[in-house]
């Protein structure tokens, strides 16, 4: 039942975030608006005990609602053509870069956090 | 005897097939890669595309046909994107103490990706239109698609680009972090994971809830950041 409840506030808040996104013409998609939307509404308590257990669930199996558009990705393979290999260079290395900077950058300024705690 | 052609012809043509299918594969790649102690190779998302996109192949059922059932599961991306507030919340006193730290790492981080994407396509001769549909990739895929239309690129390469840069990250961060000496405490794991969310979005988010509950929640964070930011800042300077 709570479960349930969950999936019905999830789905209301993206529903709402798809309707805010297009009537204030938002540049995001609707279910980020949505997540904001969540965001203020898990306050309150109802939403919170209904949310917690439906989003638990969902998110353990982020992965698995990756897997149909990535089948469909497979087909275009084709299409990177002879640009194949300097492409598959490129998400690579662009991709380390992305992590590398990131994860030292938070990690950087997340110590300096903890100076400041003590 | 039943003729099994014309049974197969009838299964792989409702959308029972597509579903099921998707959902049985998914379910024996994650009891792999669970025996195989969460290896990054053994990523269930890629071992499940491989294997369906095989099956597809060789079964010769069109694309369409297949998406037909797995648009139910498909379907479910939305609510699991609103779904990332909850871990969001059970945190919030301290990622509003840390918000304008987070907010220059993504920032920063999301341009570190796209920029060094762009250079790197740009110094090898890759083609403009290609080139344009490679920025918008660490944003998730139905985002990078509407992106790379708005700034001139191509749709269904912005979504491939943004699947492989997804599993790049979730196959390579660990040893990419072990590398780097990125440290396993708490604020450790809010790094490596805002990390991921940052530059593999989804995919890359799915793997650190998979690893870490802390690493988990900076991964959706930056998830959500990068959406954010890249809607808003791409097409402003492309």
């Amino acid at each position: 039942m709570q479960t349930l409840t969950g999936l019905a506030w999830l789905l209301g808040l993206q529903a709402a975030g798809e309707l805010l996104a297009r009537a204030l013409r938002l540049p995001f998609p609707g279910p980020v608006v949505g997540m904001l939307l969540l965001l203020v509404a898990l306050n309150a308590g109802v939403v919170r005990a209904a949310v917690a257990a439906c989003a638990d669930f969902l998110l353990a199996h982020l992965s698995l609602l990756f897997v149909p558009v990535a089948v469909g990705v497979m087909s275009y393979l084709p299409l990177l053509g002879v640009f194949g290999g300097r492409l598959a260079l490129v998400l690579v290395l662009s991709t380390w870069i992305g992590l590398a900077v990131t994860a030292l950058l938070v990690r950087h300024l997340m110590g300096k956090d903890d100076a400041e705690l003590r | 005897m039943p003729n099994f052609v014309e049974l197969w012809v009838y299964l792989s043509a409702t959308p029972l097939f597509g579903l099921t299918a998707t959902l049985l594969v998914y379910l024996v790649a994650l009891q792999a890669y669970l025996r195989l102690g969460r290896a990054p190779w053994a990523n269930p998302v890629l071992w499940s595309v491989l294997v369906l996109a095989a099956g597809l192949t060789l079964g010769g059922v069109a694309y369409p046909t297949y998406f037909a059932g797995a648009q139910f599961i498909h379907f479910l991306l939305g609510p699991a994107v609103v779904a990332l507030a909850w871990p969001l919340w059970q945190r919030r006193a301290l990622v509003r103490k840390r918000w304008w730290k987070l907010l220059v790492a993504a920032l920063v981080g999301g341009l570190a990706a796209s920029g060094s994407a762009v250079a790197l396509a740009w110094a090898l001769g890759i083609p403009r239109d290609i080139l344009l549909s490679l920025v918008p990739k660490s944003a998730t895929a139905p985002v990078a698609m509407g992106i790379a239309e708005k700034i001139g690129g191509v749709p269904a390469l912005a979504a491939v680009f943004a699947i492989l840069t997804g599993l790049v990250g979730a196959m390579s961060a660990k040893y990419l972090y072990a590398v780097l000496r990125v440290d396993t405490t708490t604020l450790g794991w809010e790094a490596r994971g805002f990390a991921l969310g940052t530059a593999s979005h989804g995919i890359g988010a799915a793997r650190a809830l998979q690893v870490n509950a802390d690493a988990g929640a900076y991964a959706g964070i930056a998830l959500s950041a990068q959406v954010i930011l890249q809607s808003l800042l791409i097409p402003l300077l492309f």
